[in-house]
């Protein structure tokens, strides 16, 4: 054990697998914290994102639709969130939680209207992404086996993560979007309607959430799941929640929550039961948050 | 009237149309007859031989009034604790291990069982709160966080060590028959229902009337006014989290000496108990004695979904749907919900 696991092809393999999930929604997240929406349904996102991914990959016959179904199901929730949230008035939360509840009700009822199935549904129909091959970074050792042979959604999540990071820092709408976040009624001031912004904010975290279901569904495996986002929109809000929305930050945690994800999937094998290994990525969250948490206490004391 | 009728009563309709409308497409798209479906849901949620379904909708009630009680609880006082889910299991698992374990009168091991599930329950929500008060991690988060450790813990125990082998199923031995809840004669209804009702009155009169209902409101309501008029806003905090998560641990026993007899692994996740409380409190914007109204409704929303998928082949999930559906619409509605504490600005006792 020790070193040879963590060098292992296979579990470096594992990782961006793990961690472009929680990227992807991560950022979108990211999105809306520094456009002041307080948005923590992104579970209910995905999971609508990794059924449309089925959907459309299903329907026609390319994981590029698949792709491009899951970010219009990311967008629809983002809208509905919209809708409720700044239209109607709602309460963040509240509207969150709902739309949490109406994702889990939603793709198991369309699950088995659509597809006639209950609890999953595989078939040879469903196109998934398959890996890209490099051909210079794949001769790196630990890069290689690492970053090499992902999925497009992989290496898209990182360029997005950069992307964002210049967006925040230099870009007239991004500037835009941070400013409805920190100081609306200027923003409104200069001309520009904050409500507009969030909307915006709110339509990309759709899409985003939406490409990080279809890493789960059409990437990683090719079939879905009932209530298959399983808790990684929570860890993507925690780590939202760590880096206030900083999109490096949010690479950061999202490897390291990557890391452990695929660290616990690999123990299986070891004799432990799977209890154990599964609750590794919520412990970990958890210590992640309750550590950071303490230590930014200790700062501002 | 005019204005009345623009202001008020046309939204009104509109949000009933507008529910009523997506129904209508849920039903479309599962290609339903709707005379069916609907007389499907009424029997499932009101009907059956000797009302047997009414029963079961009392039955779920029972457990969606007494999440939402516990959630009420908290939510009043201002702490967003949406971890209802994992204090739940605990409180069923020590509730269900008690049960199998304790030797003695069946009334004895039922009532250890109750307090342990109580306890058990009530310290795994102040976990949160002092992850909250200590540490400074947001409530909200802290709080769901810990429903995975707690949901993957009775996973392990009743998959492992307390595992009832013989049955083939990942759940505990059976409480022994002596220690279950006693049925109201002739029906299969269990007595859980008295232990909520009179926890419903008991949760009225701690709101409305007494001294630290009324502070852990005013934490609610004016958290920096609480502080600054020297209430004790830890002692708040930790109070009420613990009531709250002893009630749902209550919840997690009577589900075991009333329902199951046992504890089966995800018998308390699956059924959605903890988030329908959450939803059940907050339709009716946390007023105390209209909670088991809410709580009701959303049960015979479910059982009558469940009729409808018997009789006209909708998938239950309709249900869920709807009752989510129908959060949405009153969330712009919903008065007297302040909610301190919710994205970690509110840090009690920095």
């Amino acid at each position: 054990m020790g070193i040879d696991l963590v060098l292992d092809p296979a579990f470096l393999q594992s990782v961006p697998r793990f961690l472009t999930p929680i990227l992807l929604a991560a950022l979108g997240g990211a999105i809306c914290e520094r456009a002041g929406v307080f948005n923590i349904a992104l579970e209910g996102f995905i999971l609508v994102g990794a059924f449309c991914a089925v959907l459309g990959s299903y329907f026609m016959g390319s994981e590029w639709w698949g792709a491009v179904a899951a970010m219009a199901g990311g967008v629809g929730m983002g809208l509905l969130f919209a809708e409720f949230s700044l239209r109607r008035k709602g309460d963040a939360i509240v509207v969150s939680i709902a739309l949490n509840l109406f994702a889990a009700g939603l793709t198991v009822y369309l699950l088995r209207t659509i597809f006639g199935v209950s609890g999953a549904f595989r078939d040879s129909g469903i196109k998934g992404f398959s890996g890209i091959d490099i051909p210079l970074l794949r001769d790196i050792p630990v890069l290689g086996p690492l970053l090499n042979g992902q999925s497009i959604l992989f290496y898209f999540a990182v360029f997005a993560a950069l992307a964002l990071q210049l967006f925040f820092a230099r870009h007239r709408l991004g500037l835009r979007l941070r400013a409805a976040g920190e100081n609306p009624a200027g923003l409104s001031a200069g001309g520009v309607d904050p409500q507009r912004v969030q909307l915006w904010a709110l339509v990309l975290c759709g899409a985003l959430c939406g490409l990080a279901g279809a890493q789960l569904s059409i990437a990683n495996v090719n079939l879905f799941v009932e209530n298959m986002s399983a808790g990684r929109g929570w860890i993507a809000v925690v780590a939202v929640l760590l880096t206030r929305g900083r999109p490096l930050y949010v690479l950061f945690i999202a490897v390291l929550f990557g890391f452990v994800d695929s660290l616990s999937f690999r123990i299986q094998g070891f004799g432990l039961p799977q209890q154990f290994t599964d609750v590794m990525p919520y412990l970990a969250t958890l210590i992640a948050l309750i550590v950071l948490s303490a230590w930014h206490k200790s700062k501002t004391a | 009237m005019d204005i009345d009728f623009r202001n008020q009563l046309l939204p009104c309709v509109s949000v009933f149309a507008w529910i009523f409308g997506i129904l209508l497409v849920l039903m479309f798209v599962a290609n339903a007859h709707f005379g069916e479906a609907i007389s499907g849901f009424l029997n499932g949620a009101f009907g059956g031989r000797n009302l047997a379904y009414l029963l079961t909708t009392l039955s779920r009630a029972t457990l969606i009034v007494g999440m939402a009680l516990a959630v009420m609880i908290s939510f009043r006082a201002g702490l967003f604790n949406i971890g209802g889910e994992g204090q739940l299991v605990i409180g069923g698992l020590a509730a269900a291990l008690v049960g199998v374990y304790m030797p003695g009168p069946g009334w004895l091991v039922m009532a250890t069982g109750i307090v342990a599930a109580m306890a058990a329950g009530g310290l795994w929500a102040v976990l949160a709160g002092v992850m909250q008060l200590y540490v400074g991690v947001p409530l909200l988060i802290g709080s769901l966080l810990l429903n995975y450790p707690a949901r993957y813990l009775g996973s392990y125990l009743v998959g492992h060590p307390f595992r009832d082998v013989a049955s083939g199923l990942p759940q505990t031995h059976l409480v022994p028959n002596e220690a279950w809840l006693p049925l109201f004669s002739g029906t299969r209804l269990d007595m859980g229902i008295l232990f909520i009702a009179l926890m419903s009155v008991l949760a009225v009169i701690y709101c409305n009337s007494t001294v630290p209902g009324y502070r852990a409101r005013m934490n609610g309501l004016a958290p920096e006014f609480a502080r600054a008029s020297g209430l004790p806003v830890k002692r708040i905090v930790l109070q009420s989290l613990l009531m709250s998560g002893a009630i749902a641990g209550l919840v997690g026993a009577l589900a075991v000496f009333g329902l199951h007899h046992r504890f089966t692994d995800g018998m308390l996740v699956q059924p959605l108990y903890a988030w329908t409380g959450i939803i059940a409190v907050l339709l009716v914007g946390m007023v105390p004695w209209a909670v088991p109204i809410s709580g009701f409704f959303f049960a015979a929303i479910q059982t009558g979904a469940a009729g409808m998928e018997r009789t006209a082949d909708v998938p239950k999930e309709i249900g869920l749907i709807m009752q989510a559906v129908i959060i949405l619409f009153v969330a712009g509605r919903i008065s007297g919900v302040s909610l301190a504490g919710k994205s970690g600005e509110n840090d009690n006792g920095h």
